[in-house]
């Protein structure tokens, strides 16, 4: 995978004293105490993340804990202390803490975009001139200009709104206009500053939507801030925890529900619905942690109730329920099985704990087993398994 | 007198007796440059005052009517424009008027030109800014008689040291209202600007104008009205127009000629005031 934006160490402090504060920071000093002994600001201290192409990198915190400071740095709108901001540039990668003026122009208008909270639209300006904006600033001839502007604004259905003007729009199309900007340029790399922060929550959520349909078909790398987890954990590939200024940890949504850092990203996730970020992956214990009989006989779960006969290719040959033969059944058919005790659920490593959970409750909580995509037994799933993930036990 | 005042009174520092000097030493050695400077700009206000009056009066006033049309889209705004020098025309004030009216135009097209690029470079640099407010608070606070007597001195009597004194008077005024104007511009849209890659120009020109537009607008109707209050005072230094009657009717104690002059003075106010409201209030 190609490496888009790569922060390497970044300090960030807001302040006449920058030597003093690049010391106290060596020294682990924390955002207080820098305050305190050299009256600067602690944006952001020690910062590494890589980011991938086509990943929605999403960086959590509370207000003022460095998050937005540390996406500003992408495009220098804030002004990096010490460290590296390497972005993709075509062929090349390019320093944004140390480039020219020239260069950095040039990665605004063409490889980076950004879409900000309180949307940044101008208000004399009706909504095609807006979206036009970045193409207007590169020097993009009229006739094209126009071209690609329609083109974005049919793409997040806007087109019937083009003469208006900005403020006669609502905050969710405002909004809308705002990505229609951003995505114009045909920057690959999108910065979104907490872009539906200020909408209400049905309005986000269907906005939440739409941003994935266009990311699934134009592939962007998007670097999102957020202080939401539940909007985190559903558009984030990866998410990035970030507390007084420094990384706590960085992660898959389910590393961080699962295996939380510390006590700051505990209390994030403790009003986090585990069913909605868990899959069957997540919980399942591998097919060697289980109990091996005879004739490639393995017990499900620790109760014993149900076993299947594994075959030299990892295949089920058979299965046995409370002693009787039982029939395996996929996960996705469960809401069309009769209830019979005889049938065992299967499910794929992406099938989302909620399902397993149902299976479960189908088959009188009988182990859901795990296959793969050669149909090959990897693993099982017992209540307990279950239990202790919901309960993060 | 107690001593301490004695004292005090005895050691006076001779601010006077310096700017005495400073000017003396201005005339005394530029005093043809400034001449040669007052000449010409008498004669250009002379002269477009003499191309106005040639014109006959009902169709000037038709003209400007069309212009205030032109400005606003408002048919009755043309309307009470046309009736208002009409009025003028019929008190007999038309020559005048149309001095004041070239004056007051030009001073304020002068501090415009002026005040709107330091109000721009005042709102970008702070420290310019805090250099240049005592200044312009001493343009606009010290009393206007007294920057009369060293114009007088330098530029003679005329219409030219009329039109400085009212500039130095409203130029403030446009500086004030074009650095608060661009000052004011929201943070969220110039970044915007700056993130899709403005340059320094572009983001003065296509986010931090536009911005500021209304409140640069408001400056310019500001110093129309302030350049017409200027312009009776202008008129003790030879300006004329109907500042002139206005002093010729306090100095005979004519209580109609100076209020036939000073309804002339409100009308031209009232027409340009709403003739150059152009963005402010008007179409959003």
């Amino acid at each position: 995978m190609t490496v888009a934006v790569d922060f390497k160490n970044v300090d960030i402090v807001f302040g006449s004293d920058q030597a003093g504060s690049l010391a106290l920071i060596d020294g682990g000093a924390t955002r207080a105490e820098i305050l305190e002994k050299t009256g600067n600001v602690l944006g952001c201290a020690g910062a590494s993340l890589t980011v991938h192409e086509g990943e929605i990198s999403v960086l959590m915190g509370l207000s003022g804990s460095g998050k937005s400071t540390l996406l500003r740095a992408v495009n220098r709108l804030n002004v990096v202390s010490r460290g590296q901001v390497l972005v993709k540039d075509g062929d090349n990668i390019v320093d944004v803490v140390t480039c020219d003026q020239a260069t950095l122009r040039r990665l605004r208008q063409k490889q980076v975009a950004m879409v900000f909270q309180q949307f940044g639209l101008l208000p004399w300006r009706t909504v095609e001139e807006n979206v036009g904006l970045g193409l207007e600033l590169a020097g993009v001839p009229e006739q094209e200009r126009k071209e690609r502007v329609k083109k974005q604004l049919e793409l997040v259905h806007l087109d019937q709104w083009s003469k208006k003007y900005a403020h006669e729009l609502s905050g969710g199309m405002q909004q809308r206009v705002g990505l229609a900007r951003a995505f114009a340029t045909e920057a690959p790399i999108l910065l979104m500053d907490e872009p539906f922060s200020a909408l209400d929550p049905l309005i986000r959520t269907k906005l939440q939507d739409e941003l994935l349909q266009l990311q699934a078909e134009l592939k962007k790398t998007i670097i999102f801030v957020s202080h939401d987890l539940e909007e985190a954990l559903k558009i984030g590939t990866h998410i990035t925890i970030m507390e007084g200024g420094r990384i706590v940890q960085t992660g898959a949504p389910e590393d961080i529900v699962l295996k939380p850092a510390n006590d700051y990203v505990r209390d994030f996730i403790a009003n986090v619905n585990p069913l909605s970020v868990l899959t069957a992956w997540n919980v399942m214990r591998d097919s060697r942690d289980l109990e091996h009989g005879d004739n490639g006989w393995v017990w499900l779960d620790r109760r014993k109730t149900t076993r299947f006969k594994i075959d030299d290719h990892g295949l089920v040959a058979a299965a046995e329920r409370d002693g009787k033969p039982a029939v395996w059944v996929s996960c996705a058919d469960v809401e069309a099985q009769p209830e019979e005790t005889a049938q065992v659920f299967w499910a794929n490593p992406g099938t989302s704990l909620k399902t397993v959970m149902l299976a479960m409750h189908r088959s009188q909580t009988a182990p859901v087993a795990l296959f793969d995509d050669q149909s090959r037994f990897v693993g099982a799933i017992g209540i307990r398994d279950v239990l202790s993930a919901v309960l993060r036990r | 007198m107690d001593p301490i005042s004695k004292f005090m009174v005895d050691h006076k520092i001779p601010i006077g007796a310096w700017g005495k000097a400073f000017f003396g030493f201005l005339t005394d050695n530029f005093d043809t440059v400034f001449r040669a400077f007052s000449n010409g700009l008498n004669f250009l206000l002379d002269g477009l005052v003499d191309i106005l009056l040639v014109v006959p009066p009902v169709l000037l006033a038709l003209i400007v009517a069309i212009i205030a049309w032109l400005l606003q889209r408002s048919r009755p705004l043309a309307i009470g424009v046309f009736l208002g020098l009409i009025f003028i025309i019929n008190q007999n004030l038309w020559k005048q008027t149309v001095q004041t009216l070239v004056l007051v135009v030009a001073a304020a097209t002068m501090a415009m030109a002026i005040g709107v690029p330091l109000g721009i470079w005042a709102a970008h640099k702070p420290k310019v800014y805090r250099i240049m407010l005592p200044v312009l608070d001493l343009m606009q606070t010290l009393p206007t008689f007294v920057y009369l007597i060293p114009v007088l001195t330098l530029f003679g009597l005329g219409n030219a040291p009329g039109l400085i004194v009212t500039i130095i008077f409203v130029i403030p005024t446009a500086v004030r209202l074009t650095h608060l104007g661009v000052v004011s511009v929201p943070k969220s849209i110039i970044e915007a600007g700056e993130a899709f890659g403005a340059t320094k120009q572009q983001l003065l020109w296509k986010v931090e104008l536009p911005s500021a537009l209304p409140t640069i607008m408001a400056g310019l109707t500001q110093s129309i009205m302030l350049s017409l209050s200027m312009v009776v005072f202008a008129a003790l230094i030879g300006a004329g127009g109907l500042g002139t009657e206005i002093n010729r009717a306090l100095g005979s104690r004519r209580i109609d000629l100076g209020l036939e002059a000073g309804l002339a003075i409100v009308v031209l106010a009232i027409v340009l005031d709403r003739m150059t409201r152009i963005g402010v209030g008007g179409k959003k």
